[in-house]
């Protein structure tokens, strides 16, 4: 059995969420690979190579490959997947950030299987737990697919430490460019704090910020405590902050060691997304708010006292 | 150009749906269904296109059972052209269901094809790239802005670190994300205009498709309960919890 590990890479660093990819590789067993495709990538395969368990790095390095355009980079993993005719993986794994959810069924549909979306657990080679309604229910899947095509949810699983591996690097030639598609231009978000789904603590507003100038509240506390800053969506619809700070079903999964929820009522699709942190936080004027149903310490008072004393305390 | 709109008959997604004793599913018996939300911002889209000159018609799809003709309704009340109904009374994966689409488009052969980003029932987030991937188009995800450019699509995209613009060639396929637009409501005078728009219904058999699945759910479980946590009086006892109880902090 070998596991091809599709690499998430940012600015010339292999991104967090591989680790835990890597990771759930590890669980099913067998030798992992990594794929590291993109143009320029010479450094991130370098490091790929040094994560732990990895056994082999493929690099595609090609003009092609720029900006993960799922046109051209879901043929070249269907193209590896297949070579020598038959099944030359017996899984491809991809973290289920956006260009693992971009790009990967895509590559279930080229190989004609059935895909396997955010896994949060590896029951055994063939199968996998999930959750479906917003995380309201978890599904067992099993897959009978010879190449089993799957995204992982990266809170699920436990991160591998990313030195220590000595993995052959080896370049792959093939360029696969559809000419369908092309890079117009992209627009960051920067930002000095932890990254949201990595970070061992979050701070979320929801609508109770009133509007965008307060999260400079939250700011502060988060700088305190090394925090990240999430937001929940009505906070992003109503323009208080950037949509790539929404934690929620159709935002990012985040499960860190504490998340402390301002203003937030806790709507399910909000919970989807944090449910899983192992303390939660609640702070909120109103008593009856369902977040205060998940929160392991809740506080029922006006936000606006509570976080700047909260932040000369801590 | 024509545009094709796939939508999926959901759960509401106010429901808190409880998974069944014998654990084979959740339980929908008696329960408020409804267009998928991000089904319902993709037929906002293609309205929009169409009131901008840009569409000329809009052919709503699913594939479900009979009863989801009641949301091909609700998207022709709100000013799709006509619709067609794959009917299948078995729940179907993504990649079943991208392969009816594909048949359909096939047949319809659109310029755009426009579905949500993901069910929030499966939450699979994978039918759009499959449709992409099976008829060889190319795909803008996540899209929160679609610019028409001549032949091509200009898609503004909703990616972790912010947003990224990509230019497709058509015909294309988009899947919506929240921010795309705020879908409007079907008024009384086109929800009764709707019931006299055409609604076709084809089988998975007429299409010639196979719906056989490599995937197969063995048990649905309820999540893990968190244990009841406590209130607490003031900020000064959160920060001693948080410290000395739950050493977080």
């Amino acid at each position: 059995m070998t596991i091809l590990v599709i690499a998430e890479h940012e600015n010339g660093a292999v991104a967090p969420a591989t680790l835990n990819t890597v990771a759930a590789a590890a669980k099913i067993g067998g030798d992992v690979h990594v794929l590291v495709a993109g143009a320029g990538v010479g450094g991130v395969a370098e490091a790929a190579a040094k994560i732990a368990g990895v056994a082999k790095v493929l690099v595609a390095d090609n003009a092609a490959y720029a900006h993960q355009l799922p046109e051209n980079v879901a043929p070249l993993i269907a193209a590896l997947a297949q070579e020598a005719g038959g099944a030359a993986y017996s899984h491809i794994l991809a973290p289920a950030t956006s260009n693992g959810k971009n790009i990967l069924p895509r590559v279930a549909a080229q190989l004609d299987v059935d895909q396997i979306s955010e896994i949060i657990s590896v029951e055994s080679a063939d199968t996998f737990k999930r959750p479906i309604y917003a995380g309201n229910a978890i599904a067992t899947v099993q897959s009978t697919a010879a190449i089993k095509v799957i995204t992982v949810r990266a809170t699920g699983f436990d991160a591998v430490a990313a030195e220590g591996g000595s993995a052959a690097i080896e370049a792959v030639a093939a360029a696969h460019d559809a000419g369908k598609s092309s890079f117009v231009g992209e627009e960051l978000a920067k930002s000095d704090r932890p990254e949201l789904t990595a970070a061992k603590i979050v701070v979320s507003g929801g609508r109770g910020m009133q509007n965008g100038d307060n999260f400079k509240h939250l700011y502060a506390l988060a700088d305190k405590l090394g925090a990240a800053v999430g937001a929940s969506r009505a906070a992003v619809d109503a323009g208080f902050v950037p949509n790539d700070m929404q934690v929620g079903q159709t935002g990012k999964i985040v499960a860190p060691q504490l998340y402390i929820a301002v203003g937030i009522s806790g709507a399910i699709q909000h919970l989807a997304g944090m449910k899983d942190s192992k303390v939660i936080v609640a702070i909120n004027k109103d008593e009856e708010a369902p977040i205060f149903q998940v929160a392991d310490y809740g506080l029922v008072a006006d936000l606006f006292e509570a976080i700047p004393e909260l932040e000369k305390l801590v | 150009m024509k545009v094709l709109v796939a939508v999926k008959r959901v759960v509401d997604y106010n429901v808190k749906v409880r998974v069944k004793a014998d654990n084979s599913g959740v339980d929908l018996a008696n329960v408020k269904m409804s267009m998928n939300p991000f089904c319902e911002i993709a037929v906002e889209e293609a309205v929009r296109l169409k009131e901008k000159g840009v569409a000329s018609e809009i052919v709503v799809v699913t594939v479900g059972p009979a009863t989801a003709q009641e949301q091909l309704r609700t998207a022709l009340a709100l000013g799709a052209d006509r619709a067609v109904l794959v009917e299948s009374a078995e729940e179907l994966t993504s990649l079943a269901v991208a392969k009816l689409l594909k048949a359909v488009v096939d047949k319809e052969q659109p310029q755009l094809v426009i579905l949500g980003k993901q069910a929030i029932d499966s939450d699979n987030n994978q039918t759009g790239q499959m449709l992409a991937a099976l008829s060889g188009y190319a795909q803008g995800t996540f899209a929160s802005k679609v610019e028409i450019a001549g032949d091509k699509v200009n898609v503004t995209r909703e990616v972790d670190g912010g947003l990224q613009t990509v230019s497709l060639n058509l015909p294309a396929i988009v899947t919506t994300d929240l921010r795309l637009n705020e879908p409007r409501y079907a008024s009384l005078p086109n929800i009764m205009k709707a019931k006299k728009k055409p609604l076709e219904t084809v089988t998975p058999d007429a299409l010639g498709v196979s719906t056989a699945s490599t995937n197969k759910t063995l048990k649905v479980e309820a999540p893990a309960a968190r244990s009841a946590g406590i209130k607490v009086k003031s900020v000064a006892e959160l920060v001693e919890k948080l410290k000395n109880e739950a050493k977080v902090i």
